[in-house]
């Protein structure tokens, strides 16, 4: 067997050897679809997902490969000799030693074109609704099913004229994909030359003509789609620092710990902490342009749930159901843990595929823990040295190689776009401590810790403020300023300083009770008792407190930091901290997350003037 | 042996055993996960499965152990296939071993079909999302991590715990409002003793769940590697009735500890790389293999909602076995040894239990408008209360605020009126979200800041 670091340098190599395979492997497919596969080995070995072959032709490290009589499709990941190892993304049970192995020529790869949006695959990029339309309602083995629909014809509107030059990435023409997103057909991004022909506008399916470049090498014909290899990044012009948030909904998110668009944050939580639930909002309620949410060993019926919600659900911005700016992959815990691996890779493909259309795209990957157990998996069977707690010595690299493809870009042809990406984070035991947690964190910006504490009071989103951080907030306060609100900086800050001041005092509390701390500082902790329920707990299943604006999120925060403030200016005057408790206003904004919907911010104004008088009324006695 | 040895064709002799593995060499075209028949020395029939195929040799699992087998004179028969088991209408109110052999003494039942114990992956496209929420009469449960069907919602108990009782109480009173049909029930007895099995086989004959019930049974006594094999022989059986036959389903498995030290032993006897506490790697696969085998499907009428049940070892829900499951299952309902000593039955412990498909199974039109916002009141004031009685512990009773003592008094009608039930108390939705608003009392309104206002008019009369 190779040693890792081997293996990985013959995978930087492929990757160079590649570097057309954007338009090679369209020809080559072509060629392969006329004389069929050829046999290229038999299998010696079989255990589990990992299988080993004998080849007699020469085959490539990633190169998807077919196994068996049934054509179970793999992809190499070891090469000693004649041997090949071969990690097969389907049920490998019932295989023999003796079953032949057919080469494909391609390395593993995405079909990127129009109709990907609105569709659910599983980790290799096959359409489960077609999968489904085959072998029913069970997943079979050996199924085969491209993943853009080859008799869907799409209307093309092109843009370039024939005897234009073009270079990779550019865009040819356009596709109405879903009534929200408008496609735009990008040349592969390893192409150049000069357009000597450009289709007609009107209907053609997929796999049609559309263009002829010409370029040294001869003509080459263009489609609607190309294929990119999962493993390799796809490459940009620029990249720039974020500065820009990516707005969620989530009030503690947005406020306290935000993400800029092209950033990169972890939610790692212990089992019932919330995870999926806080991911799922973001899905549902983040202001990107195309969403790519990755179900990666986790339940059936969650992504059940996704499919049955988000078609649903209404874009706040565009009205239309949030179905259409959305691409699934779903590696379920009882599908085949392969091919959980490259579902990741698959994902951040189709994620740079629309970046690079200039689009926003938020990635979720839920959980980046089940990627790595698999990556565990398979390096336990090829008897691989482990490092930490099983886990391969390449984990480190593998993540950093995963969120460094995030990023806020220009894009080969000039347009601005950018890639977020949000991993969820297992730990076993809930313990931060363990292998993927403490690799991710290294290569994160922002952190968003689940506590079991707040879980188990079904205070939700059970973010710990005490643990969390965001490396982009300082970075957004210009743009704050841009919308015309100058104290963002100032607003998240005190809100901070209080849960951290409410924090130590919640240790003298739990020793000697609240009662005997002085009026001030139970009034801090008023304060911050109000912030927490009011502000920081938010119900995902209430339809109005599920998503809240920037603007509404901005004045509920000066609303009670003013409550505190007034309400310390009173205790100063020896006001008893009782009364101001017993002030009606109070419950007006503990219920105001409940109560106030976003269309109606201006009754949050009110509830200001509402303080002050109260708070006047008060200091009159 | 030139060419190797087919399918079907019988083996004498092999190169070595070691626990429950054997191993063959010069064998070949045999597949990987095939079943083996294993024939001892003495006559003895025994089951095996294919681990691993290499040039060097292939491994077979034997499910009844090794012991008695010698190199020479055992052969071993590839039957080209993996293991099925019979599946079919007159095995309900049977009971059988993992293999689906009967063990009550009547004879074999007609099967209609054998199918591949490992079943086959739901597409998730197919899936209907489970959204139909079970009454099982029970508070804790229904108030505040109401049960779906076709949900998996195991109990976490230790040893000693009456996690027996519960489950068996589910079973008596689980229906569905407004629909007649009951539920079928599936139980495997994985590695438990002779009185648990005895307890469940009683306690189904006494509710008359017995005619629609199939036992499958691996008792403590049993081979150990067999456990790996009850708990999919079982499901396998829930399948064809809910998926062939259109039945509502409850799946009973225990304990699943159990199970797991069974996986951990063929792991250590292969070499495996262990992950934590020695079990291997693949645990959350193999769990997930397991419970995934749960749901609905679009247009098919019937479901399969699984209560596995398993003992964390020394109460420590942090343990690798409670963890993975946690982490595949849809929530948990966790057993309290501390409230079980106070004599409170049922001692869920409701802070960390959590039913994750709650929230699309309840509310207006399923149980009642105002059931989620009180059941996240119930969690709010509750873990306030737990707060409040450490504080209380360390400055005493006397010196608490009268909104703390208040809460204290909300702890004790919470855990004395809502939490406790009898045995045989099948309360409706309607009696226990009353109930709820009721041991809501000594607190006052504006304590009340997970629920609206129009709720607190309506229901707090």
């Amino acid at each position: 067997m190779l040693p890792a670091s081997r293996r990985m340098q013959h995978c930087l190599v492929i990757g160079e050897n590649d570097m057309t395979a954007g338009v090679q492997v369209t020809l080559r497919d072509d060629a392969a679809a006329a004389t069929g596969p050829a046999i290229a080995g038999e299998v010696i070995a079989v255990n589990g997902p990992v299988v080993r072959a004998s080849c007699r032709m020469p085959i490539g490290m990633s190169e998807v490969v077919w196994v068996g009589e049934e054509r179970m499709i793999g992809e190499v990941i070891g090469l000693r000799g004649d041997n090949a190892t071969v990690q097969v993304y389907e049920d490998t049970t019932g295989l023999r030693p003796g079953a032949p192995l057919y080469a494909s020529s391609l390395p593993l790869h995405a079909e990127l074109g129009p109709g990907l949006l609105g569709h659910i695959f599983d980790g290799i990029m096959r359409p489960l609704e077609a999968l489904a339309a085959q072998r029913g309602d069970f997943i079979g083995r050996g199924t085969h099913a491209p993943s853009l629909d080859r008799d869907k014809r799409w209307d093309f509107d092109p843009v370039l004229q024939p005897g234009t030059d073009v270079r990779g990435g550019e865009v040819l023409g356009r596709v109405r994909e879903t009534a929200t997103v408008e496609h735009r057909v990008l040349l592969a991004p390893d192409m150049q030359g000069t357009l000597a022909w450009v289709a007609q506008p009107g209907a053609y399916a997929v796999d049609e003509v559309i263009a002829t470049v010409v370029a040294s090498g001869g003509s080459r014909e263009v489609r609607m789609f190309h294929r990119w290899p999962v493993r390799r990044a796809r490459p940009v012009l620029l990249r720039h620092a974020p500065t820009v948030p990516l707005q969620t909904g989530q009030r503690v998110i947005d406020a306290f710990f935000p993400l800029a668009r092209g950033g990169t944050a972890a939610i790692p939580g212990g089992f019932g902490t919330g995870k999926t639930v806080t991911q799922h909002n973001l899905a549902k309620w983040a202001d990107a342009d195309v969403i790519v949410y990755i179900g990666c060993g986790e339940r059936g019926n969650e992504m059940t749930g996704v499919l049955t919600d988000l078609p649903r659900l209404e874009d706040p911005r565009t009205g239309r159901p949030l179905m259409e700016r959305t691409v699934l992959i779903a590696n379920t815990s009882n599908m085949p843990v392969a091919a959980r691996e490259a579902s990741i890779y698959t994902g951040i493909t189709v994620a740079e595929y629309y970046r690079d259309m200039g689009y926003h795209v938020a990635l979720m990957a839920d959980s980046t823990s089940r990627w790595a157990e698999a990556l565990r998996e398979v390096a336990g069977r090829l008897e691989e040295m482990p490092a930490e707690e099983g886990f391969p010595a390449y984990l480190a690299t593998r993540l950093a190689e995963f969120y460094e493809r995030a990023g806020y870009v220009t894009t080969l042809s000039g347009a601005v776009g950018s890639v977020s990406v949000i991993g969820a984070v297992s730990p076993p035991g809930g313990d931060f401590t363990e292998p993927v947690t403490q690799h991710t964190k290294r290569f994160v910006r922002c952190f968003w810790g689940l506590d079991k504490e707040l879980a188990s009071a079904r205070f939700f989103p059970a973010i710990n403020c005490r643990d969390s951080y965001s490396e982009y907030a300082a970075g957004l306060d210009p743009w704050w300023q841009e919308q015309g609100v100058s104290d963002w900086g100032e607003l998240r800050e005190r809100g901070l300083a209080l849960l951290g001041e409410d924090s130590k005092l919640q240790q003298i509390v739990r020793l000697v009770g609240e009662e005997s701390l002085p009026d001030r500082e139970r009034m801090t902790l008023e304060g911050a008792a109000v912030l927490r329920e009011a502000f920081l707990q938010q119900n995902a299943f209430d339809a109005i407190d599920r998503h809240s604006t920037p603007q509404k999120q901005v004045l509920m925060l000066r609303a009670i930091l003013h409550y505190i403030d007034r309400g310390l200016q009173l205790i100063e005057r020896k006001t008893p901290l009782y009364r101001i408790k017993e002030l009606p206003v109070r419950t007006d904004l503990m219920r105001m997350r409940l109560g106030i919907a976003d269309s109606e911010v201006e009754r949050l104004d009110a509830l200001l003037a509402t303080i002050d008088a109260q708070m006047d009324a008060l200091a009159q006695e | 042996m030139k060419g190797g040895l087919q399918a079907g064709l019988e083996y004498r002799g092999v190169d070595g055993a070691q626990g429950p593995l054997l191993f063959l060499r010069g064998v070949r075209h045999v597949g990987f996960g095939e079943l083996a028949e294993v024939r001892s020395p003495s006559g003895q029939l025994l089951h095996g499965r294919v681990l691993d195929v290499n040039e060097a040799a292939i491994v077979v699992e034997v499910f009844e152990g090794t012991a008695e087998l010698s190199l020479q004179a055992t052969t071993v028969r590839f039957l080209g296939h993996p293991l099925h088991v019979p599946v079919g209408r007159e095995m309900l109110g049977r009971i059988f071993d993992a293999f689906g052999a009967p063990l009550d003494g009547a004879p074999k039942p007609i099967a209609d079909d054998t199918r591949d114990v490992n079943g086959v992956t739901i597409n998730p496209v197919c899936r209907a999302y489970p959204s139909d929420c079970i009454q099982t009469g029970i508070s804790c449960i229904d108030g505040m991590n109401t049960l779906v069907r076709g949900q998996k919602l195991p109990i976490f108990s230790g040893s000693g715990l009456p996690h027996d009782r519960l489950a068996a109480q589910i079973v008596r009173q689980a229906s569905i409002v407004g629909e007649e049909q009951g539920f079928g029930v599936v139980f495997a007895a994985i590695g438990v003793t002779h009185d648990v099995a005895e307890f469940f086989q009683r306690s189904f004959q006494e509710s008359g769940a017995s005619r629609n019930s199939v036992l499958f049974l691996n008792l403590a006594d049993a081979p150990s590697v067999a456990r790996l094999v009850a708990p999919r022989t079982a499901l396998t059986m829930a399948e064809y009735l809910a998926f062939d036959l259109g039945m509502h389903v409850l799946v009973v498995l225990t304990d699943i500890t159990n199970y797991c030290e069974a996986l951990r032993e063929v792991s250590t006897a292969r070499g495996e790389v262990p992950s934590r506490k020695g079990y291997p790697g693949y645990l959350y696969s193999d769990l997930a293999s397991l419970f995934e085998r749960a749901g609905r499907i679009h247009g098919r009428p019937g479901s399969i909602t699984q209560l596995p049940i398993l003992t964390m070892p020394n109460d420590d829900i942090t343990h690798p076995i409670p963890d993975v499951t946690g982490y595949i299952t849809e929530g948990q309902l966790v057993l309290s040894r501390e409230l079980n000593n106070r004599g409170v039955y049922p001692p869920v412990d409701v802070l960390p239990s959590l039913s994750r498909l709650m929230e699309d199974g309840i509310g207006e039109g399923r149980t009642r408008p105002d059931h989620s916002k009180l059941a996240s009141q119930l969690y709010a004031a509750y873990a306030k209360t737990k707060e409040i009685e450490r504080l209380a512990s360390i400055i005493g009773n006397e010196e608490l605020s009268e909104l703390n003592r208040r809460y204290l008094q909300f702890g004790q009608r919470f855990e004395r009126q809502f939490l406790s039930q009898g045995d045989f108390d099948n309360r409706s939705f309607e009696a226990t979200l009353d109930l709820a608003w009721e041991v809501l009392r000594p607190l006052p309104d504006s304590e009340l800041t997970r629920v609206t206002q129009e709720q607190i008019e309506r229901y707090r009369r």
